[in-house]
């Protein structure tokens, strides 16, 4: 605790020290400011240990996000100094109605995970700081539930720094994983789903990928800035072409037993009740889907027309017979529902 | 909590309590989400930090009256550190999330506060990250308006487990939208518990003169990703599984998935057996049911008396 407070009031000091000075400081000059750098320059090893202490301090800063200035103070200075610019440091003026901070407050309570919501609650907390009311009962209405899969973070920092990756990625299809190698263009969320969209180093096309079905991390490969997205790029279109809506033109006609199979009679166009059950029509658009859909509701429905579905239905019946053969006796147990 | 944190933090407090004269310290601490402990060792730590000189005039400088405290002096730390890149990604991508949930209030503030906090998030404000959320927008807008209305509602559900449209009476308490799908949390005067109604299986609704009046007992579920959790008591399903249905490992919790020659053998926990029934027979020849024996039974018989009605005369 002792050290841990030592170094946390030296870091504060050295942010107010820096943001104070108009002049680059150099380092020696730090040194014999600012509390807690205090050593011999004469001495190496004082020496050499400040310095690995001042460039773990100055790390430190760049990772809370504090612009650190370079320069030398006039023409004559060899040493490197350093400096804060207040205008670089400060988070902008924003003045926000009571209703749009409460939005704000609102989407900072959307993430789930672990890793955005910190980010999440530290940003609005800055807002805060800079004088925001956020009230937190607001509600508007409607809560989107928002989850996100472990490779967001490293594929939106990779497409920030323009930087191709590599990652193992498995399809539900696939006996294992297959290595892929991407120059990220941007993350989509497309229906609840997260999806990479991007130039596909191996098969030279532009190609997405569930970020769920990504195992084993995310690793940058080649240099930065190697490859700038193209600017007029749609990423949303890209991934909505893979599950774009589908059209049902086709019609079939299917009996139904009276009061059964309701997930159908749902989505029936016309229901006509006769003496051998419910005659309804129903659109399709693909055979093989709409069959199979069917064939759940078992002996309920039965295909009337056309061939091509009948026939698909048929085909895939005699399948499940096959596989699942009968044990004697053949008949439905108790309990279990029709 | 590392030293980053702490120094971040900190940062933060000054401008924080300047923009708040005379809060009290509890109300800071919940706002920032520390303990009072915590942050009375911060203020004190603060004390100690300053301008060059670090003498009385030049230290961060604060006055306490009972529990209340007033910054009098901020050396120049009169405004938050502007936002990082993770901050700036984490707010704008959840403020597009919020602009294009279908049916969600206010988006005109959304949409106002987005532009804002774009500016003042300068160069970290391009995320490489698009939103498209799902569902009926107009169908959503419809129940978030039902549900402000504050009335019980008589509606017509469809349960996809047990393949039944029913009438029940529920007190709604909310809309939310998860995995791309819109659903309205309400309290099921029929199951005497809160529910999760998928909004487009509710196929019809009226709303009832009297208010929805959710018991005391009733509260909001925490919403993970997935609105079925699999528990204990459910019986377990074991299938065999090949390359056209295995998309069902991603699409339902399952319990175990092995390797199998040149199949899958996948373990789950249903919630209705007739549900089971039906998923095995839509998946046709890609699944063969291994137990329970009552499933493989059914499973088959049904094939058979469904392949009856087409040889017959």
């Amino acid at each position: 605790m002792g050290v841990s407070r030592s170094r946390t009031e030296r870091l504060v000091n050295l942010v107010i020290c820096l943001l104070a000075t108009r002049r680059f400081l150099t380092a020696a000059q730090i040194a014999l400011t600012v509390p807690g750098y205090e050593h011999d320059p004469e001495d190496p090893r004082e020496h050499d240990a400040f310095q690995r202490k001042f460039e773990r301090d100055k790390a430190e800063l760049r990772d809370l996000g504090v612009p650190l200035e370079t320069g030398t103070a006039s023409v004559f200075d060899t040493e490197p100094g350093y400096r804060i610019a207040r205008r670089e440091y400060a988070l902008p003026d924003i003045h926000l109605e009571p209703e749009e901070a409460a939005a704000i407050g609102i989407a900072a309570r959307l993430w789930r995970n672990a890793g955005l919501a910190a980010a999440a609650s530290s940003g609005l907390t800055k807002l805060r700081a800079a004088g925001v009311e956020v009230d937190p009962t607001t509600t508007l209405g409607v809560e989107p539930v928002v989850t996100v899969d472990p490779a967001f973070e490293p594929l939106t920092s990779a497409v920030r720094a323009g930087q191709a990756v590599t990652f193992g990625y498995r399809t539900p299809e696939a006996d294992a994983a297959a290595t892929r190698k991407l120059q990220p263009w941007g993350v989509v969320c497309w229906r609840g789903r997260w999806y990479v969209v991007g130039h596909d180093l191996d098969r030279g096309a532009t190609r997405c990928f569930r970020l769920s079905r990504i195992v084993g991390g995310v690793r940058r490969i080649g240099r930065p800035g190697a490859y700038e997205p193209p600017r007029d790029v749609d990423l949303i279109d890209h991934v909505a072409r893979w599950s774009g809506p589908v059209e049902r033109t086709k019609q079939a006609s299917v009996l139904v037993r009276p009061g059964r199979a309701d997930g159908i009679r749902r989505w029936a166009q016309e229901i006509v009740a006769g003496p051998d059950g419910d005659r309804m029509v129903l659109g399709y658009a693909d055979v093989d889907q709409f069959a199979a859909w069917l064939v759940g509701y078992g002996a309920d429905v039965v295909v009337l027309d056309p061939p091509e579905v009948r026939e698909c239905v048929i085909g895939r019946l005699r399948e499940i017979a096959a596989q699942h053969p009968a044990t004697e006796p053949a008949v439905r147990p108790e309990g279990v529902p029709a | 909590m590392t030293s980053t944190d702490r120094v971040g933090r900190l940062l933060t407090l000054v401008p924080y309590l300047l923009a708040r004269p005379g809060i009290s310290v509890d109300e800071a601490a919940a706002d920032l989400d520390v303990t009072d402990r915590q942050l009375r060792e911060d203020l004190e730590l603060l004390w100690v930090c300053g301008l060059p000189g670090y003498g009385p005039g030049d230290l961060i400088d604060m006055a306490f009256d009972g529990d209340r405290v007033t910054i009098t002096y901020d050396a120049g730390m009169d405004r938050p550190l502007r936002l990082n890149q993770d901050e700036a990604l984490a707010l704008i991508v959840a403020l597009r999330m919020l602009a294009e949930t279908p049916g969600v209030g206010e988006r005109d503030a959304i949409e106002r506060a987005l532009a804002k906090l774009e500016n003042a998030a300068g160069e970290f404000a391009e995320a490489p990250v698009a939103v498209r959320m799902a569902g009926n927008a107009d169908r959503l807008e419809e129940f978030r308006k039902v549900v402000q209305r504050r009335r019980a509602l008589r509606i017509t559900y469809y349960t996809a487990s047990r393949d039944e449209i029913t009438e029940r009476v529920v007190d709604p308490m909310r809309v939310l939208v998860m995995s791309g799908k819109s659903y309205m949390e309400a309290w099921c005067r029929r199951a005497e518990a809160v529910r999760m109604f998928r909004i487009d299986r509710i196929d019809a609704y009226e709303e009832l003169a009297e208010p929805a009046a959710p018991p005391p007992q009733a509260r909001s579920a925490e919403v993970r990703d997935s609105v079925f959790t699999p528990t204990p008591d459910l019986p377990l399903v074991r299938l065999r599984v090949d390359r056209s249905a295995r998309w069902i490992t991603e699409y339902y919790p399952c319990e175990e998935v092995h390797r199998d020659a040149d199949r899958w053998v996948v373990t789950m926990r249903v919630a209705d057996l007739g549900w089971a029934r039906r998923l095995v027979l839509g998946l046709g020849a890609g699944v063969t049911v291994l137990s329970p024996p009552d499933l493989v039974a059914v499973v088959g018989g049904e094939a058979r008396a469904a392949l009856d009605a087409y040889v017959a005369p």
